[in-house]
């Protein structure tokens, strides 16, 4: 780790993040807010003599992504939400070929074309796959520039751990804020093993022929394709589920938020208990899996949840899944672009704890 | 005795799924011969578009990459900038490349990728049975233009000519057009495939070669039927030939003429 402590903006922080990381081809098309970020790409790929491609739409962005992971190379694409719909698509290709790859969705507010303030308006989308067909993506959610890199660094080798495409998703305000970061060591993407599924190079090893591809019309091997990628799944959930719980021990309510309005949530939650209220935070990093055994766990000791987002209310729907039952769960969201406040939030707090002030 | 006609080593020898009479069989064997020839097998990699020629991962004895429909340029964009020493064939039917990926062909010629388009153009949508393409001929019947394609009704339009549409691009290094409907046609676009592929390997830009092809069933002909369709109806529309040839001249031949010592 180079302790070097950079003042970056989150889009450019995550692009040399994913320089560091070994990315050898990025596709990407402009869309606000996270053009820094294709920017960032632009210049430091071609610096390194890597691949970029500024592409003609994000369809053929992500189509790109397909070919070029195809090779084994570690590949990337990023967009904001009307270019992540258009994405979803070769999202739904690349995950019925088990290739592996980085998306990154510095999410806006919609839907349509909707507004270029942040938004976690596309929680349902990340989360439930997004496009045709029984599939998920890993989703990573950060809360800070530094965690923004941190976590894309390590997306492209928790994609090919798995051979399933990790989606970043980051709102607006990470994209746009400048804050410090530290980098970690730069990997040389010559150094990295091939991959078992790489087209190419058949010369030199002899190899059988290979095919990436994700039709198969007998439904009897379709069905076993996909169950074996569910049981792939089930590890992803045993092994990658993060999150960070902040004084939820005692806590009669529990935030629960992500990203951006975790940030909010923690504001809230001091000043809440500033003023004698228990509250914590329970913050999910990976948006898919969820950690709905943590919050289950918390239910089971009594807790109640208010789930905080910048939408109209769609991880709440996890949360309720989580809770099962077992505890009320309230919900407090903007949407639009606008961000809670602090003030908004611990109002909540105290309405729903009976201690309106 | 050496033998002077085989089974092309980069076809894996099975009988194939095509239909009597279609043209993608014979299309493949040109693409294998022209593979064996410049020794090339170990060392392509064929993007199968979909269409009827999604199967040919079953028949081409190398690496393949299976693309969304119309997005086959824009997955060879990637493969061959990972792998710019392989030989990268994106194989693409008319709906696929005419139609859904207008935009990912245009924008790969026009970038000048250097992977080689065959453009299997059989002017109806072969796998799912029939409907309008994009290079339908005026007064052709497809399913969906069930009284022929008329321009001005339902919104069919004309047909495309695409070597000529990509002919303006920069990028686009050759652009040629030929027909699988007879022995003769058959041999010219064997050597435009080759003119590519050797184009392609030295890296020069763009190549495409459009194969005008016969499709008996969806046409509703019997295969002789059909290549005479093709010599009739298709030609004089299409015209053959190379529409477009910036290629460098030949650099071995250049090399032979060029004196020693002259750099
Ligand atoms: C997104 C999407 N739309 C439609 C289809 C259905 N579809 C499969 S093949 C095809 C047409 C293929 O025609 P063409 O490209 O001319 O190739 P051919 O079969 O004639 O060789 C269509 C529309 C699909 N698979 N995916």
């Amino acid at each position: 780790m180079s302790e070097e402590i950079r003042l970056m903006k989150g889009d450019e922080a995550i692009g040399e993040a994913a320089v560091r990381a070994g990315c050898k081809a990025y596709f990407g098309y402009p869309i606000t807010p996270q053009n820094e970020l294709t920017a960032y790409m632009a210049k430091h790929m071609l610096d390194k003599g890597r691949t970029f491609i500024q592409a003609e739409s994000e369809v053929a962005a992500i189509n790109m992504v397909y070919g070029a992971a195809s090779t084994g190379a570690r590949a990337m694409t990023s967009s904001s939400s009307p270019g992540i719909s258009l994405k979803q698509e070769g999202i739904s290709y690349l995950c019925g070929a088990d290739l592996p790859c980085v998306i990154v969705n510095v999410a806006r507010s919609g839907p349509g074309l909707g507004g270029i303030s942040p938004s976690q308006g596309d929680y349902f989308q990340s989360t439930r796959g997004g496009g045709h067909g029984d599939y998920h993506t890993i989703v990573l959610a950060p809360k800070s520039v530094q965690e923004a890199a941190d976590l894309t660094y390590e997306a492209f080798s928790i994609s090919e751990r798995y051979r399933i495409p990790v989606l970043v998703l980051a709102d607006g305000l990470i994209g746009q804020m400048m804050e410090g970061v530290v980098f970690k060591d730069e990997i040389d993407p010559a150094s990295l093993p091939p991959e078992p599924f790489a087209v190419g190079h058949q010369a030199e090893t002899g190899r059988p022929n290979r095919h990436v591809t994700s039709i198969n019309l007998v439904p009897e091997e379709l069905e076993k394709q996909n169950i074996v990628r569910f049981e792939r799944y089930g590890q992803v959930k045993k092994e990658l589920t993060r999150y960070e719980e902040v004084q939820v021990e005692d806590a009669d309510l529990v935030l629960v938020a992500y990203g951006t309005a975790a940030r909010v949530c923690l504001g809230a939650l001091q000043d809440a208990r500033r003023k004698g209220l228990k509250v914590g935070l329970f913050r999910p990093i990976t948006l898919w899996p969820f950690p709905d055994a943590a919050i289950g766990r918390l239910a089971g000791k009594g807790s109640r949840f208010l789930s905080v987002e910048m939408s109209m209310g769609q991880m709440v729907e996890d949360v309720r899944l989580a809770v099962n039952g077992r505890a009320p769960v309230d919900f407090y969201g903007r949407c639009g672009g606008m961000v809670p406040s602090e003030e908004e939030v611990l109002a909540e707090i105290e309405r729903i704890l009976g201690k309106r002030s | 005795m050496e033998a002077a006609y085989s089974h092309p080593k980069s076809l894996v020898p099975v009988q194939s799924k095509y239909c009597p009479g279609c043209g993608h069989g014979i299309i493949h064997r040109l693409i294998a011969e022209v593979i064996d020839e410049m020794g090339l097998q170990a060392r392509s990699i064929i993007t199968n578009p979909v269409g009827c020629a999604i199967w040919a991962d079953l028949y081409f004895d190398f690496d393949s990459v299976q693309p969304a429909h119309g997005r086959t340029p824009a997955a060879s964009t990637g493969i061959k900038r990972m792998l710019p020493d392989h030989l990268v064939v994106c194989y693409q039917g008319d709906g696929d490349l005419a139609a859904i990926g207008t935009a990912e062909t245009i924008h790969a010629a026009n970038r000048g990728e250097k992977f080689t388009t065959i453009f299997v153009n059989n002017a109806i949508y072969g796998m799912t049975g029939g409907q309008m393409a994009p290079t339908t001929l005026v007064g052709q019947y497809a399913t969906t233009a069930p009284y022929g394609r008329d321009p001005d009704v339902a919104g069919m339009g004309y047909p495309i000519k695409v070597c000529e549409l990509l002919a303006t691009l920069q990028g686009t290094k050759y652009l040629a057009r030929g027909a699988v409907n007879n022995p003769v046609n058959v041999k010219k676009t064997k050597k435009y495939i080759r003119t590519a592929f050797e184009a392609q390997m030295r890296g020069e830009g763009f190549t495409m070669v459009e194969i005008l092809s016969q499709c008996p069933t969806n046409w509703k002909m019997s295969p002789v039927q059909s290549v005479e369709w093709v010599e009739s109806s298709m030609i004089p529309f299409y015209p053959l030939g190379e529409i477009k040839n910036t290629l460098q001249p030949d650099p071995a031949a250049a090399a032979a003429v060029k004196p020693a010592g002259v750099r």
